[in-house]
């Protein structure tokens, strides 16, 4: 039903909170992309300086950091950022990441 | 009142209400239900407006909400469009665009220098000499724009609404009302929006001199009134589609906001104008737009009409003209074979002289308006043969020649249109999930058929809201006739041929515009200025792409169209701006500030006394006041905009040494300790002092602005970690104030039965206990360097324990003290605020912390980074700085300066009362942190003064003041004097 997500442009989209279910973007904040941290011990300066300053730029599929403002709580949402659309959320660890 | 017809059926005058207003100073009568157009129409004027550009007088273009050189000033209501607003009792008009009187116009002069503005000229002119170019500017200030602002105007305050619906329909045409109909009857709730004042669309206007029309307008209407989940808003404007069907709805009386679930757009289509020189002459004006005057207001367009017709619309157009008693002296259809139609047949059986393969190559007239008209044939390439010219008189030109979809909603939806080349017209192609087109828009003319499009567009909105795959949808009917002429324009060597009324934009400007290599169509829209004025290309935007189209030699859907982006129509500014609402925060014992008469300040989005004013008193005699009561007696102050978090839980240690730098595994129950938290890079975000209530529970603060934030990420921490606890934010439910100073625990002790010995209650412990009756979190801290106690009681018991506290205080002198005073204190003490004394790139190891990093722990966040940078050179430190005298003073922000350089910048400074000098906190480079280093920082008026490294903290660096008695145990000396509350950063 929700397949029109992300038509024109970005302002007032819908969002699907995992919890609170449709709500108005403005009441979600981004958090980042959704990245595995390497094992501090055993990685590289190089590799861990990669995981702290470095982020995925292009467009296409993202996994992301949401956050639902008013009720607190974090999900992760797939992005499609080339076509602004969310193609689905989930809160972490109870989906495919 | 001559011009005004007898009633008709469906006219939107209530002849009972005059209304007088005046225009330019002369007074008419209008009517209620009259636009201001129709009115002056119907009062004789014929010159509404200048244009833009040559100052020529305009009259009715099109009278569809358009019709933007009829643009009036009501007092501060600027650029009224005379076709939209309706007439109101004792409007007082001026014309726009005008030098003097609208009649005399001084700006006429423009038109005779014309040659020398041809297209692009403010690209190419007025560069050289520079010097000359802010008079050039000033002059073309004075020249441009519409309409003058009043800055007196007292701001407009629009109401805002949100809206539901499962369908929106827009346009209550045919095919609107039908789509409607059909969804509401099926139980869709459903949303009707028309700009129009009135309901119908063409059904209202373009009769052909035919009841059938209006009688079927009636029975829409009176089933769409039948129908309760049907709502029809007149006057009303789909400004913009955005993202997942968000709609605002524009009217007069604001603004609405609709979440809708499906739309389909019955938009219709606009009028487009022929192209002939002095097209533009009051009494010229589009076929429709006659119709509109007849039939809505009853006014008569003119006397004697030429019709210019290339379409069935046309034909129909000049039987409305003579059945509502005008003269037709003429239709000139451009078409050899002529109208081939019934309506073609009823022109020409009621004697109208009817001219085919012709076209009007110019209008004549005097005085600002049309007197007659030079009709040629066309030639075989569409060239007017002037040989042919002959001249009819005439005082009404009804342009008939084509149209454009109303198709801007469906582009911002993501509609793909392709050119049809059966209807001469962008129709839609490929529409996005939801989003329908019915009617005129998508190149349905022909009323039956409306209606049926109207409903098919219906079934398949229904589809979509029922999650359906929508039905195999019938392709659109269309007439297998071209309402639109593929090049409604004639050449002529005197221009004055206008493409763009907005603008001023003749013919051979877009030729030229082309020719200098513009010929895109985004390209010639920006160079040439097409469609860029305030109609956006309503009557141009066609007409150029046809023009282009010829240029280049192709068809019109390989020009293609421009971006038709949201707003559809403009606005009054007010119906966008919101009411400045700026939402703040305020602890509960405001209303205690608020008796003492405190002076706020925002700290983050908290409002947070500064101080508190003495009667006869400066601020800084205040604020010195407050500092001097903690320093010898007792101060209270206000500290309920911390952070407070609570976490519990079998894992609330492993998270607490996860999320900070320290450690904390190793407290006792019953104590505190400072916190310092980093980010992942290694960077200071905040700070507090982490309470051991219990072994598996802990009460903790952040600093007033960070404290959304902070448990923001705590809570994103912890919902990656899964650690087994529970993360509460108690920053609004509880309530803090900070007791300090020497009288501190003798004030506490009159209203608690806690034992304030140090024994009992050492410095850096945590009791619960009774204040004034009210159970209590009581931490012992220093951030001030004073014995303090930090009291954090339930917020709606905050107050009663604050007044208790200055009652308890009041033989020992508490005061109240603010912000101000505490960052003064707690500089004397050398402790930072978070956001103040550190950036974006401050490391515990730059503001001289590391006694506050654990770097042993398994894992801390920014550790490893952490581990990283330790090992780099340092580049800067944290350092304090003292000056003996007050003159001139450095000031937060001023640059420490070492030969040539920059060598660093203070975050930090005050003047010391109690010490007797200036100190303050400054990052420097690591050769000139050695304490008795002369330190060059530059003030104010670029003067250099002198200051000196001084050991932090600068008062009291034994710490002697914030304990009690003489069982004071020993403490490492820098972790002591830092192991006090952390306030605000602000």
């Amino acid at each position: 039903m929700y397949g029109a997500i992300g038509v024109g442009s970005s302002k007032m989209k819908i969002m699907h909170c995992p919890i609170n279910g449709p709500r108005p973007v403005s009441e979600f904040q981004y958090g980042g992309e959704l990245r595995s941290i390497p094992d501090p011990a055993v990685c590289t300066d190089a590799q861990w300086a990669d995981y702290v300053f470095n982020r995925v730029g292009s467009p296409g599929v993202n996994r992301e950091w949401w956050f639902h403002i008013p009720s607190n709580t974090w999900f992760i949402a797939e992005r499609d950022t080339a076509a602004d659309r969310v193609l689905r959320t989930w809160l972490y660890g109870e989906g495919p990441e | 009142m001559t011009n005004r017809l007898p009633p008709g059926p469906h006219e939107w005058i209530d002849r009972s209400k005059e209304l007088p207003f005046t225009f330019e100073g002369r007074r008419y009568v209008g009517l209620a239900g009259d636009c201001v157009t129709s009115a002056l129409w119907a009062g004789g004027e014929r010159t509404l407006g200048r244009s833009f550009k040559y100052h020529r007088p305009r009259g009715i273009l099109s009278l569809a909400n358009h019709d933007v050189n009829a643009l009036f000033q009501w007092g501060p209501k600027l650029n009224l469009r005379g076709d939209i607003v309706q007439l109101a009792a004792g409007m007082n008009l001026t014309a726009v665009n005008t030098f003097g009187d609208l009649g005399t116009d001084k700006g006429r002069f423009l038109e005779k220098i014309g040659p020398f503005l041809p297209v692009g000229f403010y690209y190419k002119a007025f560069h050289k000499p520079k010097a000359l170019f802010p008079k050039w500017e000033r002059m073309f200030r004075t020249l441009t724009g519409l309409g003058k602002v009043d800055f007196q105007t007292p701001r407009m305050q629009v109401p805002k609404r949100t809206l539901h619906a499962d369908l929106l329909v827009v346009g209550a045409g045919a095919a609107g009302l039908a789509a409607a109909i059909a969804a509401a009857e099926a139980d869709a709730r459903v949303v009707v929006v028309d700009e129009n004042a009135g309901p119908g669309g063409s059904l209202g206007y373009q009769r052909g001199a035919d009841g059938q029309s209006v009688a079927l307008l009636g029975e829409l209407l009176a089933k769409a009134q039948s129908l309760s989940n049907l709502e029809l808003r007149l006057g009303t404007c789909a400004a913009g589609f955005y993202a997942d069907f968000w709609v605002p709805l524009v009217s007069a009386s604001g603004l609405a906001r609709l979440r809708t679930k499906a739309m389909i757009v019955a938009s219709g289509v606009q009028e487009q104008p022929a192209v002939f020189r002095n097209n533009d002459l009051p009494g010229v004006m589009l076929a429709s737009a006659a119709q509109r005057l007849v039939y809505r207001y009853r006014v008569k367009p003119a006397e004697a009409m030429l019709v210019l017709a290339a379409n069935l619309e046309g034909y129909s157009a000049a039987l409305d003209m003579k059945a509502n008693g005008m003269e037709v002296v003429a239709v000139v259809d451009p078409r050899p074979e002529g109208e081939a139609s019934a309506v073609g047949d009823a022109v020409r059986a009621s004697g109208i002289e009817v001219l085919c393969g012709a076209w009007v190559r110019e209008a004549l007239g005097s005085n600002g308006r049309l007197r007659s008209a030079i009709v040629c044939r066309l030639d075989e390439s569409g060239e007017a043969r002037t040989a042919t010219a002959r001249i009819i008189a005439c005082d009404g030109l009804l342009m008939s020649v084509g149209f454009a979809p109303a198709a801007a909603l469906l582009y911002q939806a993501g509609a793909r249109m392709r050119y049809d080349e059966g209807v001469q017209q962008f129709v839609p192609d490929v529409l996005p999930g939801g989003v329908f087109a019915a009617g005129r828009v998508n190149g349905v003319y022909a009323t039956a058929h409306k209606i049926e499009d109207g409903r098919q567009a219906a079934a398949a909105a229904l589809d979509w809201l029922a999650g359906r795959a929508t039905s195999s949808s019938q392709p659109a009917v269309r007439d297998g006739r071209s309402p639109s002429h593929p090049y409604p324009i004639v050449a002529h060597p005197e221009g004055k041929n206008f493409v763009d009324f907005d603008e001023d934009l003749q013919l051979k400007d877009l030729f030229n515009a082309a020719q200098e290599g513009f010929d895109n169509i985004e390209l010639l829209k920006r160079y040439s200025t097409v469609g860029m004025g305030p109609s956006q290309g309503k009557h141009s935007n066609m007409n150029a792409i046809r023009i282009l189209a010829k240029i280049r030699g192709e068809p019109c859907g390989a020009v293609g169209t421009t971006t038709a982006r949201p707003f559809y129509h403009p606005v009054p500014m007010g119906m966008l701006a919101g009411r400045g609402f700026s939402p703040y925060r305020t602890t509960p014992l405001q209303s205690c500030h608020k008796f003492l008469g405190a002076v706020s300040m925002m700290a983050g989005n908290w409002l947070r006394p500064e101080y508190y004013p003495q009667v006869g008193k400066s601020k800084e005699e205040a604020v010195r006041e407050e500092a001097a009561a903690v320093r010898m007696a007792v101060g209270l102050i206000d500290i309920g905009t911390l952070g407070k978090l609570e976490v519990r839980g079998p894992d609330a240690v492993a998270f607490l040494e996860r999320v900070y730098a320290g450690t904390f595994a190793d407290m006792k129950v019953g104590s505190t300790r400072y916190g310092l938290m980093v980010d992942e890079t290694g960077i200071i975000t905040d700070d507090g002092v982490v309470a051991r209530l219990a072994h598996e529970h802990f009460f903790f603060t952040t600093t007033t602005s960070n404290s959304a934030l902070v448990y923001r990420e705590l809570s994103r921490l912890n919902a990656m970690w899964r650690l087994e606890l529970g993360l509460v934010n108690l920053t609004g439910g509880y309530c803090g104030m900070n007791l300090a100073g020497p009288r501190s625990r003798a004030v506490l002790a009159r209203v608690s039965d806690i034992d304030t010995s140090e024994a009992a209650f050492p410095f850096l412990a945590v009791q619960e206990a009774t204040v004034a009756g009210v159970t209590a979190r009581i931490l012992r801290v220093g951030f001030v360097g004073e014995v303090g106690y930090e009291i954090h009681v339930p917020a709606d018991q905050a107050h009663h324990v604050w007044d208790a506290l200055i009652e308890s205080g009041r033989i020992h002198g508490i005061r109240a003290f603010g912000v101000e005073a505490q960052r003064l204190l707690r500089l004397e003490k050398g402790h930072i605020i978070v956001g103040q004394d550190t950036d974006g790139l401050t490391t515990p190891f730059d503001a001289a912390m590391q006694w506050a990093v654990k770097m042993q722990k398994p894992f801390f966040v920014g550790q490893r980074s952490l581990a990283i940078l330790k090992q780099k050179p340092r580049k800067q430190r944290l350092v304090g700085f003292v000056r003996d005298t007050r003159e001139p003073a450095p000031k937060e922000g001023h640059l420490v300066i070492d030969g040539t350089n920059i060598a660093g910048r203070i975050t930090s400074t005050a003047w010391s009362d109690t010490l007797g000098m200036q100190i303050g906190l400054a990052y420097v480079s690591i050769p000139l942190a050695q304490p008795g280093t002369e330190l060059q920082i530059r003030v104010d008026g670029g003067v250099l003064v002198t200051a000196r490294v001084a050991k932090l903290p600068f008062y009291d660096p034994a710490n002697t003041r914030q304990r009690i008695g003489d069982d004071a145990r020993e403490r490492p000396e820098n972790e002591s004097g830092r192991s006090s509350a952390v306030e605000a950063a602000v």
